[in-house]
């Protein structure tokens, strides 16, 4: 095994994603230390100018029309080509619905131990990860000599793996790739109609604290009394309680306001990647050890269904 | 459509998380199990496509506080064939081994489709659908909320950042990832749950011999050091929400 590490690059749609960035600034630091070279593998159709401000020593670009778009065996089948003659130190890709298709798969087909839900990899080649809904975090050696990583973002910054020069790109030849076992159909837009939570200035989030769907009025009334919108994490829009349309976190909006209200929400890594934009976070919860509160300015240790109705009340006889 | 779930049971993250005196474990001693949410939701979606296209559905559970009730709660919602797992206990880092386990299993059932949880809060070493898929040399497609069958393929819906989805064509068998059922877990009550103990029965499916040790080791457990922490408002649900108005006002929402 070599000492390069490989950033597999995500791209949705003609933009490259932040988590690429935060992989590549990953990437430097072990590279410097294992002696090797920062190698961003780029699969795409006509893409080759999305590696322009990649922070990388090389760029290896694979281009096939069946990578236009991502799909699972596509990827599968490039980087398992690529990076079993590559054989390097680690290969790192986004813990995000793309990379975590291809990084079990490729772990296995390329006998290589897989660190999922890594946050930093530390100078002398250690991982570190954040687990149980962000409450734990699990540090190891990164197994030698190679192996699949997973990462969050929150370790590094994006800017910390953007280049100002437009890195070497080395075209590289896909394998045959059809038939293949997925194919994408069509994308399908989110629902409009609704307010775009991206845009609002004062979101009133709720989670799996708020109990029940009855209890959801309890927030949309403060919303309305104080001029803000409803949206919440995960648990509630499963429960079909709200909208996918007000999901925040990682498969729904990411969000700046100026004040994200946090009520009942634990702070699961899926959700605070998703709020870390806001001005100001203030959250309520009944668990004091809830991540939320680490990134929170002000917290209450409290039941929201019991804040909620004095909040609302208190802010009614205020405004008379 | 013969579909196979693969569920879990995981720490409830509503307890307390400790960890214990070595530092490189969590101590699980007092530990309350749950079944991982994600889990649940592979199970509803496999007892919609079953409703809808026909079939069976079997859950594969591995042993450990809760299972049985995990497996008995299935089958009142609709699962016919009810596995356990024994001789393995999951935890944190043997996720790996875990999936080796799950594809001797698979391998045996021939399903057409394998769902799972497209991840537990506790895998450090990958999530069993895609690491199953790999050892299976099956397609795999996570985050996935919706599933219809239509000639013989499955038609995904997958979930990306933003509200998007995008939709894929997949060759069955397969395995995917489920982020989401196209409706929440249905409920079923505890009663229906007790008749169904009387009638149905857990076959038990031990853990294949040889199975490889970790291949990741955890040298350190320890709860995150936060850079910062918040202004904690102190008093009764009133007094609270009276320092909330305060901070509103301060920052001109009020």
């Amino acid at each position: 095994m070599g000492n390069d590490v490989c950033v597999v690059i995500e791209h949705l749609r003609g933009q490259v994603s932040d988590i690429s960035y935060v992989m590549l600034a990953a990437a430097r630091g072990l590279a410097e230390s294992s002696g090797g070279k920062v190698l961003a593998i780029l699969l795409g159709h006509g893409a080759q100018d999305l590696a322009q401000d990649l922070l990388a020593d090389e760029v290896l670009y694979a281009d096939h029309p069946e990578l236009t778009d991502f799909t699972p065996d596509a990827y599968e089948a490039v980087l398992v080509q690529l990076l079993g003659e590559k054989q390097p130190r680690a290969i790192l890709l986004g813990h995000t619905s793309i990379g975590t298709d291809v990084a079990g798969t490729l772990s296995v087909r390329l006998k290589l131990p897989l660190v999922s839900s890594c946050r930093q990899i530390t100078s002398d080649g250690k991982y570190v990860s954040q687990i149980c809904g962000g409450k734990i975090m699990a540090e190891g050696e990164l197994p030698v000599p190679a192996s699949v990583v997973t990462m969050t973002p929150g370790g590094y910054k994006p800017e910390q793996g953007r280049g100002s020069a437009r890195p070497e790109v080395t075209a590289i030849q896909p394998p045959p790739l059809t038939p293949m076992r997925t194919k994408l159909a069509k994308y399908i837009e989110p629902a409009g109609g609704d307010v775009d939570i991206s845009k609002e200035s004062l979101l009133i989030a709720v989670g799996r604290g708020i109990q029940n769907q009855d209890n959801i009025s309890l927030a949309e009334e403060l919303a309305k009394t104080l001029g803000g919108v409803v949206c919440g994490s995960r648990p509630v829009v499963d429960q079909a309680w709200l909208a996918s349309s007000r999901l925040v976190g990682k498969s729904g909006k990411h969000v700046k306001p100026k004040i994200y209200l946090a009520l009942g929400i634990s702070g699961a890594p899926e959700h605070t990647e998703a709020i870390s934009d806001s001005d100001v976070i203030i959250a309520v919860n009944t668990d004091p050890s809830a991540p939320i509160f680490d990134i929170a300015r002000y917290g209450a240790e409290a039941d929201i269904l019991d804040v909620l109705p004095s909040l609302t009340e208190q802010i009614k006889q205020l405004r008379g | 459509m013969n579909i196979a779930v693969l569920a879990k049971l995981v720490p409830d993250l509503v307890e307390e998380l400790t960890i214990d005196s070595a530092g490189a474990k969590l101590d699980l001693a007092f530990a309350r199990y749950i079944i991982n949410e994600l889990d649940d939701h592979a199970i509803e979606q496999g007892i919609l496509l079953k409703e809808r296209f026909g079939g069976q559905v079997t859950v594969v559970v591995p042993e450990g506080d809760g299972a049985d009730d995990v497996l008995f709660t299935a089958a009142a919602k609709g699962a016919d064939r009810l596995l356990k797992l024994t001789g393995f206990s999951p935890d944190i880092g043997n996720t790996r081994a875990l999936a080796q386990h799950c594809s001797e299993i698979i391998r045996e059932l021939k399903p057409d489709l394998v769902l799972t949880g497209v991840q537990a809060h506790n895998d450090l070493d990958g999530s069993l659908g895609s690491l199953v898929a790999g050892l299976l040399e099956l397609p795999y497609v996570g985050y996935v909320s919706g599933v219809a069958i239509q000639n013989g393929a499955a038609s995904v819906r997958k979930e990306y950042p933003g509200g998007l989805i995008a939709e894929f064509d997949v060759t069955l068998p397969a395995v995917l990832g489920i982020q989401a059922a196209e409706q929440p877990p249905r409920y079923v009550a505890v009663s229906k749950v007790r008749q169904t103990m009387k009638t149905a029965t857990i076959e038990s499916m031990p853990a294949s011999a040889g199975a490889s040790a970790p291949l990741l080791t955890i040298s350190r457990m320890y709860k995150p050091e936060a850079a910062q922490h918040a202004t904690m408002l102190a008093g009764s649900p009133e007094e609270v929400a009276a320092q909330l108005i305060g901070i509103f006002k301060e920052l001109g929402v009020l």
